[in-house]
């Protein structure tokens, strides 16, 4: 469980995170997206007691996050895979950090095997793969067995086999009571592992909700038809509530009816339907929908600074 | 690459500052740089001191007075005066390392405490760097009076002062870790934390240097280095050099100073 609130961050003049207030629930995992720069990778630098917040709280299965007396079983994290030392080997980063909490070797074995790195455990960490090195990261994070996982963009360089293995980790992890907070800059990336969203942008919240909501609340469904009778069909369908607009190959987009009462409508009329679908606005849509604001705002500043 | 389902790990697993020192320990044996940092403070060591041991040995003092303030224990430990920036150069490797790599995030993520990691560092530098350099302060300073035996001028480890001179030696550089470690922890920079070594071993010896008169001795015997250098010694020059174990005690102050500010700064604000 992470409780953040009215949490606020500023370095400088800056305002990295400002009045941040929501819940990360265990059971479920939990997206945490946002644009680059959105003030995701600093929010997760407060929950594991790296920065210090400027004003407001955060609290890790109800503690402050420099408070764990068993930090690694309270709350296991992936910041920056690249985060490692070249030269050293792999099986001794984990085994160094597993050392602090008196976490035994066998369980350095244990992880190293689960993640896929046991053949190339003794190999120097900088001569890793990117999709190497997050399954090194997620190795360190799961050392502990924590209650709380924080991994920054896990998917990030990862091959297709590599998504669908992190997938079913985090799901894994979520089924055994966990509270795994995943964040990413791609809604595609998260949208069909997550369960819950957080979404941010210039370092507010922006919305807090699950992945079905955020996909109806920001764009409803349109239903497409192509029918005998298309402008027939159009007059027919018009009202103040509902919009009829015309695709590019004929087909017409209706929002504000379902497909059944468009297709009854079509059926009283005689007219003939060949095709109704109900087209679903996909997440990646949704996302851009709702955090443009934040986007344009941030490409202004770059051209003010240039 | 194959993966299969990970088993839990149930129990407490507390953090205690014995178990980040064994952290501590398995990341320095697994750190190339830092090995190589001890490697040369021996080779310094012994290759210098022989050097000079063979020079004085060529040269000998001449008449009483010269003879009467010889010291053959530090000419054959003279190479710890080189050695010092090899020590110094591992403590502030052994931590700006961690910030160069973005690492001690996930070492302070491990240990939110912070200090316990800094405490481990130091006692691993200290530790390391004596065990290290002992054998081959003791080494050097054999060979060294072989040498000089030639001429008659060597002395036995059974004489008064000779044995804590060689001890000292190994504690000094111990000490310049120390002193290395906390500047590292504090400028969070490996250029940075080398540059300011050098500064403190190097250029305030010669900013004292140029004082006039009697104040150049008696400003510069405090510094650091030379403080601490006096350790290596038998027979130091009250004018310039503070007594043995008075000089090493000045510059552990130094070194407790320095990492009193360096936890400091590591226990407040951000990490990185």
């Amino acid at each position: 469980m992470i409780e953040i609130r009215a949490l606020t961050k500023r370095y400088g003049t800056t305002t990295a995170v400002e009045g941040l207030t929501f819940t990360v629930r265990p059971g479920t995992v939990t997206g945490f997206l946002g644009p680059n720069g959105a003030g995701k990778s600093t929010t997760m630098r407060m929950i594991l007691g790296l920065d210090e917040p400027t004003s407001g709280s955060v609290l890790v299965n109800g503690h402050a996050p420099r408070a764990h007396a068993a930090p690694l079983h309270e709350v296991g994290a992936m910041l920056d895979p690249r985060a490692v030392l070249p030269s050293r080997s792999a099986f001794n980063h984990l085994l160094a950090l597993a050392a602090t909490s008196g976490i035994r070797r066998s369980r350095v074995d244990e992880v190293t095997e689960a993640v896929g790195l046991r053949a190339v455990a003794g190999r120097p960490a900088g001569k890793f793969s990117l999709g190497m090195a997050q399954r090194l990261g997620i190795a360190a994070a799961l050392l502990g067995d924590p209650a709380t996982v924080v991994l920054d963009e896990p998917v990030n360089g990862l091959d297709v086999e590599g998504i669908r293995w992190i997938r079913a980790l985090l799901h894994d992890l979520a089924s055994e009571g966990k509270t795994v907070f995943v964040s990413s800059h791609l809604m595609s990336e998260i949208g069909q592992t997550a369960t819950h969203l957080i979404v941010i942008g210039r370092g507010r919240l922006i919305a807090d909700t699950s992945v079905a909501d955020f996909i109806a609340s920001a764009a409803p469904p349109v239903v497409r038809v192509l029918s005998s009778g298309q402008s027939a069909l159009a007059g027919l369908l018009r009202s103040p509530d509902v919009t009829v607009t015309p695709a590019d190959d004929g087909a017409l987009m209706v929002s504000g009816l379902s497909a059944g009462q468009v297709g009854a409508t079509a059926a009283a009329a005689g007219i003939t339907v060949f095709q109704l679908v109900t087209e679903q606005a996909s997440l990646e849509d949704a996302f851009i929908d709702l955090t443009k604001d934040a986007v344009e705002y941030r490409a202004a500043t770059c051209q003010e600074e240039k | 690459m194959t993966t299969t389902s990970l088993p839990r790990y149930p129990g407490r697993q507390r953090v205690t500052q014995a178990r980040v020192m064994r952290s501590e320990w398995i990341k320095l044996r697994a750190q190339p740089s830092a090995l190589w940092s001890l490697a040369s403070a021996v080779i310094l060591i012994i290759a210098f001191g022989i050097l000079y041991s063979l020079l004085r040995e060529a040269r000998p003092p001449q008449g009483a007075a010269a003879i009467r303030s010889f010291d053959p224990v530090s000419v054959s430990l003279s190479g710890v005066e080189l050695a010092q920036i090899a020590t110094g150069v591992l403590g502030v490797l052994l931590i700006t390392s961690e910030y160069a790599t973005g690492l001690i995030r996930t070492t302070l993520a491990a240990v939110p405490r912070r200090l316990p990691v800094l405490w481990g560092k130091a006692a691993m530098v200290a530790a390391v760097t004596a065990g290290v350099t002992l054998p081959a302060a003791l080494a050097v300073f054999l060979a060294g009076q072989e040498v000089m035996s030639h001429q008659h001028l060597a002395v036995s480890l059974g004489s008064p002062g000779v044995a804590p001179a060689v001890i000292g030696s190994s504690l000094y550089l111990a000490v310049c870790g120390l002193l290395g470690l906390a500047l590292g922890a504090l400028l969070r920079s490996t250029a940075g934390g080398i540059s300011a070594l050098f500064g403190l071993f190097f250029a305030l010896p010669i900013v004292a240097g140029f004082l006039p008169g009697s104040w150049s001795g008696d400003i510069g015997k405090y510094l650091p280095s030379t403080a601490g250098l006096a350790v290596t010694t038998v027979h130091p020059d009250p004018a310039t050099s503070l007594a043995p174990w008075a000089g090493l005690g000045v510059c552990c102050l130094y070194a407790a100073v320095l990492l009193g500010l360096a936890a400091l700064r590591t226990q407040r604000g951000d990490a990185k």
